[in-house]
């Protein structure tokens, strides 16, 4: 299972008839097996990785470094889901450190990350307090480089 | 001034590379998919370049002892101890190369005297005979087939054998058919070296791309260690081809030969590569397995493609390269070849380049993405196609 994964997780635009072949596994079991990691939610989802900015629509990232008073029996995750069930939050993660959860906004402007960090995220019960970061520049995201400057350099026919 | 008569006569008898004869008209197309290349389509591993670019910025630019940095050969030995069990001394047991090619060259000029014929089994790598007649030998090519899957057998190399046979030279995984050897087959060869009191030279540049077994490394095979030169390398492994990196491993009187030329001729293979090799062979074996997974699936995605076009092809066990028969086109490797770029832009190899038993056969290098795979695969099935009526 875990090969059918790292060549879906690299190009899930393999058919199942391909990845039976590079996998030498019959097609059905490929598609019984993908079948289960979805129902599964081994694989989440398939989703495209986008660069906004050359797609020239603007957009404004922040990570905010929010500190919380966890809750009893529910712990941070209580606090994680009134978070994270909001469309303009784009990653939650609990962390070890000086902060206890590290959360990503997106917004069509700085105003309206803002905005939603003193109106929504920082009167949350629990949220003692929030330290707005804004991405500046995106380099990689996913594992994947955006703006990769590294070309092929092979020669068309070598020895 | 004639030029032409003032070069060496035995300069004059080596052909120009068949590869390079090619290049030149793939090289003046445009959108041409590439399946020529014989070296891996990844890039260095960002880690061995990293240890690199630390090295300079520490100042590492200097010669260093011809025969390599100490901590690089101690790694080496290691590694072949790891992989293979066979044990050598860093200190006089290991030359460090600018690459097999280098290694090669050395081997032979260290080995031959005029007229010392060297057993080469075909199809083989470009530079195997040139290497040999540049060095005052004969080579002696014997043919492999696809129906003994290109494996090399001590029968058929006892027709080649004369009293002046003093060198076998074979290369498993094999470029350009992808053939590899099992320990069994190596063992039958061993016995005929040992029959015929040979040096084996054994070029094992793929020795990690095998994905079918393991491979087994000539000098671990039973009295083999004292007759054998093992050749080896950074470059198809960690993807380091353009660093020029290899090394041999023998006798310590042979590689004290060796290393007399390769003081006089190269002083040392560059420091900033040998760092990069540290790196690779410490740290790089995830890197490996990583890039062997995936060549092993492209393998699979290529041998199918080629053979729902309805061509013979045996499935390669190792290195990077299909090696398809098209003797059903009813055309020659180079009208396969050429025909396929001018009307579909994709680039191979014609297997006469390997050899003359190469002829009738192409050699396909999968070290390209599989989307690069699939579009070549779509386009040489519509080339082919015609032709099999």
């Amino acid at each position: 299972m875990k090969e059918l994964l790292e060549i879906l997780e690299k190009d899930f635009t393999q058919t199942p008839e391909e990845l039976s072949i590079m996998m030498n596994m019959p097609v059905e079991e490929v598609i019984a097996l993908i079948a289960k990691c979805k129902s599964e939610q081994i694989i989440v989802k398939y989703q495209a990785i986008i660069d906004w900015e050359k797609a020239g629509v603007d957009n404004v990232t922040a990570v905010i470094e929010v500190k919380v008073t966890p809750q009893r029996e529910v712990g941070f995750d209580a606090i994680a889901e009134r978070i994270y069930r909001y469309p303009e939050v784009r990653s939650v993660y609990l962390m070890s450190g000086s902060y206890d959860l590290s959360v990503a906004v997106e917004g069509t402007n700085l105003r309206e990350v803002a905005d939603f960090v003193s109106t929504h995220l920082s009167t949350i019960d629990g949220v003692v307090s929030t330290t707005t970061n804004f991405m500046l520049k995106k380099y990689k995201y996913a594992g994947v480089i955006l703006n990769d400057q590294e070309e092929e350099q092979r020669l068309v026919v070598t020895p | 001034m004639n030029w032409a008569d003032r070069i060496s006569p035995t300069v004059k008898s080596i052909p120009p590379s068949g590869i390079r004869r090619f290049f030149d008209i793939a090289a003046e197309m445009k959108g041409v998919i590439s399946l020529g290349v014989g070296e891996p389509d990844f890039v260095t591993p960002w880690h061995i370049r990293e240890s690199c670019i630390y090295g300079l910025n520490r100042g590492k630019t200097s010669y260093t002892s011809n025969a390599g940095l100490l901590e690089l050969r101690g790694e080496i030995v290691k590694s072949l101890y790891n992989d293979y069990k066979v044990t050598y001394e860093p200190r006089n047991e290991i030359l460090v190369t600018v690459g097999v090619s280098e290694g090669l060259d050395l081997a032979m000029r260290a080995l031959l005297s005029p007229g010392d014929e060297v057993l080469i089994p075909e199809p083989c790598y470009v530079s195997y005979k040139s290497c040999v007649v540049l060095a005052g030998g004969v080579a002696v090519t014997v043919p492999t087939t696809m129906e003994n899957d290109f494996r090399i057998t001590a029968e058929a190399l006892e027709n080649y054998v004369t009293p002046r046979t003093k060198v076998l030279l074979i290369g498993y995984p094999n470029n350009p058919t992808g053939a590899v050897m099992s320990r069994q087959d190596l063992i039958e060869i061993a016995h005929f070296a040992t029959k015929h009191d040979l040096i084996v030279i054994s070029d094992e540049i793929y020795a990690k791309l095998t994905y079918d077994g393991t491979h087994t490394c000539f000098s671990s095979l039973p009295d083999m260690m004292g007759r054998t030169i093992v050749l080896n390398g950074f470059s198809k492994a960690y993807a380091m081809t353009g660093w020029r990196i290899g090394y041999a491993a023998a006798n310590p009187d042979f590689i004290a030969a060796m290393t007399k030329i390769h003081q006089y001729t190269m002083l040392c293979a560059p420091i900033m590569a040998q760092v990069a090799a540290i790196e690779a062979l410490k740290q790089g074996e995830k890197n490996v397995e990583q890039m062997t997974s995936e060549y092993n699936q492209r393998r699979r995605l290529i041998l199918n493609g080629f053979r729902q076009m309805g061509l013979d092809c045996f499935e390669p066990k190792g290195a990077f390269y299909l090696f398809p028969s098209i003797k059903q086109t009813g055309l020659t490797s180079l009208e396969f070849a050429e025909q396929l770029l001018k009307a579909e832009k994709v680039a191979l190899v014609p297997g006469d380049a390997f050899g003359d038993c190469g002829e009738g056969f192409v050699r396909c290098s999968y070290a390209t993405s599989t989307t690069n795979i699939k579009e070549a695969l779509l386009r040489i099935g519509r080339f082919v196609k015609p032709h099999l009526k």
